[in-house]
């Protein structure tokens, strides 16, 4: 088996925060977005990571990339740590892992045109590339992603979200990355929009054998990109697995529930199917449940969920569930 | 008797580059105790249907045509008049339960305001009256909370809030305007399964305003499908679902990935969403459409009927359409 191009050790990521109208030596509250989650990731792989907002999907992408420093843990990507990287690796890593965000107008800045916005991860990691060769890669780009040349002039102002989606995702192709995180991608778009971005991501990926970590709340996307699927809760992993087995048998409660929560577009399916609805919010991050961090929301919650965390237990060939009172459970009727 | 008879409706934006039609010509009926889904992607002008309809449209907005509720047309009233209606007869949901509830004003007060109002009841029978609507949409402790700010309450928590107080004055109808996108599908499930038992319990009709199909799909007897600003097709929900009248409602349901199913690579439809300030003469869709014929763009759309009770717009006869998309 080949090298993990990624691979995620037991990783904490924790903030600070200062709660409102207390004394400035009053010590701060440390808020767990991510607690000790391991997961790999193989070259050519795309791993979706699902969970509701809070979940500390978005925080484990952070990190990865390196703009949030881990609190725990280890990051290695191709075999050395984020930690202890040298001032070079760090530059390499740095052009190898690109992202690309959520919000498309938000992403790009609304005073370069687009060819510049696209060209400036390249004249940033290889600024000895001539001129000529920075625009013929940018070229070479705008057309991969379905932009025409002719538009190279223009602000990011004047295109609507899906065509600065593929601005977004043109300006992190250029460097050549090995690892393209995606934070949300599509989640803004139009359905009819969505559905081209995320073949485009797909075609590519597989065109430049890329590595990519696919985050997004909606699960029926997620399942169609992904190779494998992470489901995570308040910062802790619950469920890890190939995505096909994962949608159809789920095996933890809330991935069960994350997926009866979903909708089908089939009114004839709907009405055939039972949809238990998971009450209550999401708990505080500052305080979470002791032991099983789902437990309050839990429907097999038992007394010894609140004892201690369960760990990930091997259940199939790479398969993972955190869960000791899982079964496994058809959600989606038959089609 | 339809409840809601909107006839002819068109939304004009005056704006700097000319007017801009927003909603063009739309009839749809809602009949009591019905729920209807009107389905668009951005730009189609679903949200501007429903302010028309409650004379909520922007300063520079204008609306014509007919909207009659009840047998009154809601577009000639006075301002006076349409309080009444839009408290005690028709009430709206918000797509961001943040922004539509005043950040500064305990919810007990904002709460209470509608009923003061508008049934004239005492601030201390308007809270207890307020107390018990957040109850009837499960909001735990609702006695104790009411006194809180918007910022305390969770999103899904704020959204029932917003249910509660549309509910206040016991509408007959309820325009629902993306009840669900700012929130978490856990979330989103919770608030789809309140409405439902809302709807059974007050017998309220509903408009469902969103671009998620899943949703209609569970919640909607009957489903309109705009693009534009013009109607492409509407029917019962079960009928447009499983054979779709209208080359665009064709393609919006192949592009939604499945959960139940493995698809390679999803349909698409090609290019973006409409530019409301140039559409074409003819029909909105016909720059993406697959099976657009060159008289499209121009020849004006005309609503035919389908059976007894749907309706498409659509040049293709629905025969040629389902040949020529067959290979697509």
């Amino acid at each position: 088996m080949a090298d993990p191009i990624l691979s995620i050790r037991d990783v904490s990521v924790s903030f600070d925060v200062r709660p409102q109208g207390t004394w400035p030596w009053t010590p701060s509250l440390k808020l767990h977005a991510v607690s000790k989650l391991s997961v790999d990731l193989m070259p050519g792989e795309t791993l979706g990571l699902v969970g509701e907002s809070g979940s500390g999907k978005s925080t484990l992408a952070r990190a990865v990339i390196g703009t949030i420093p881990s609190s725990g843990g280890q990051i290695i990507y191709e075999g050395r740590d984020l930690a202890t990287m040298t001032a070079q690796e760090t530059r390499r890593h740095r052009r190898d892992v690109q992202m690309v965000f959520q919000d498309p107008l938000a992403a790009l800045n609304p005073r370069m045109t687009v060819g510049d916005i696209i060209a400036e991860p390249l004249i940033t990691h290889e600024p000895d590339t001539p001129r000529k060769e920075v625009k013929a890669r940018v070229a070479e780009l705008m057309e991969k992603v379905g932009l025409l040349p002719n538009l190279i002039n223009r602000y990011p102002h004047e295109f609507s979200g899906g065509q600065c989606q593929r601005i977004g995702i043109a300006r992190a192709l250029i460097v050549k990355p090995k690892l393209l995180i995606c934070d949300e991608p599509v989640s803004a778009l139009d359905v009819s929009v969505q559905a081209q971005v995320v073949n485009l991501l797909k075609d590519l990926q597989a065109e430049m054998g890329l590595s990519m970590i696919f985050i997004a709340h909606d699960l029926s996307v997620v399942k169609h990109i992904s190779n494998r699927i992470m489901v995570m809760y308040l910062g802790c992993p619950m469920e890890v697995g190939p995505a096909k087995a994962i949608t159809a048998e789920p095996r933890h409660p809330y991935t069960q529930a994350l997926i009866s929560s979903v909708p089908i577009p089939d009114p004839v399916l709907e009405a055939a199917r039972e949809r238990p609805v998971l009450e209550g919010d999401l708990p505080s991050p500052l305080s979470p449940p002791s032991g099983c961090v789902f437990r309050t929301r839990c429907p097999k919650a038992q007394p010894s969920c609140a004892e201690a965390r369960p760990g990930m237990d091997k259940v199939a060939p790479d398969r993972f569930v955190a869960c000791p009172f899982q079964e496994v459970e058809k959600v989606l009727a038959d089609a | 008797m339809a409840l809601l008879d909107v006839s002819d409706l068109t939304v004009t934006f005056q704006t700097n580059d000319g007017p801009v039609n927003a909603v063009n010509g739309l009839s749809f009926d809602v009949a009591e105790k019905e729920t209807l889904a009107i389905v668009g992607e951005s730009g189609s002008g679903k949200s501007q249907t429903a302010f028309a309809i409650m004379g909520l449209l922007a300063k520079n907005g204008g609306a014509t045509g007919r909207v009659e509720f009840d047998g009154a047309d809601l577009l000639s009233l006075s301002k006076r008049q349409l309080n009444k209606v839009r408290s005690n007869q028709i009430g709206m949901i918000f797509q961001d339960p943040m922004t539509s509830l005043n950040p500064y004003i305990r919810v007990s007060d904002q709460m209470a305001e509608v009923l003061q109002l508008h049934k004239g009841l005492s601030k201390r029978d308007a809270i207890a009256e307020a107390v018990q609507m957040l109850d009837a949409v499960r909001i735990p402790d609702a006695k104790a909370r009411i006194s809180m700010f918007p910022h305390e309450f969770s999103g899904g928590m704020r959204q029932r809030i917003m249910i509660a107080m549309a509910l206040l004055c016991r509408p007959r109808l309820l325009i629902a305007d993306e009840p669900t996108t700012a929130l978490d599908v856990t979330v989103q499930a919770q608030i789809m399964k309140l409405l439902g038992e809302i709807r059974e319990e007050f017998n309220t009709a509903v408009i469902l305003i969103t671009h998620d199909l899943g949703i209609v799909a569970d919640f909607c007897d009957r489903t309109l499908v705009l693009y534009g600003g013009q109607i492409m097709e509407e029917g019962p929900t079960g009928d447009v679902f499983a054979d779709p009248a209208h080359p665009y409602t064709k393609g919006l349901l192949k592009a939604v990935p499945r959960l139940d199913r493995d698809t390679e690579t999803l349909q698409t439809i090609a290019g973006e969403p409409p530019d409301m300030s140039h559409l074409p003469a003819g029909c909105p869709f016909s720059p993406r459409c697959e099976i657009a014929r060159d008289y499209c763009s121009t020849r004006p759309l005309v609503l035919e009927p389908l059976g007894d009770n749907r309706t498409r717009a659509c040049h293709a006869s629905l025969a040629e359409m389902k040949q020529e998309m067959q290979d697509g």
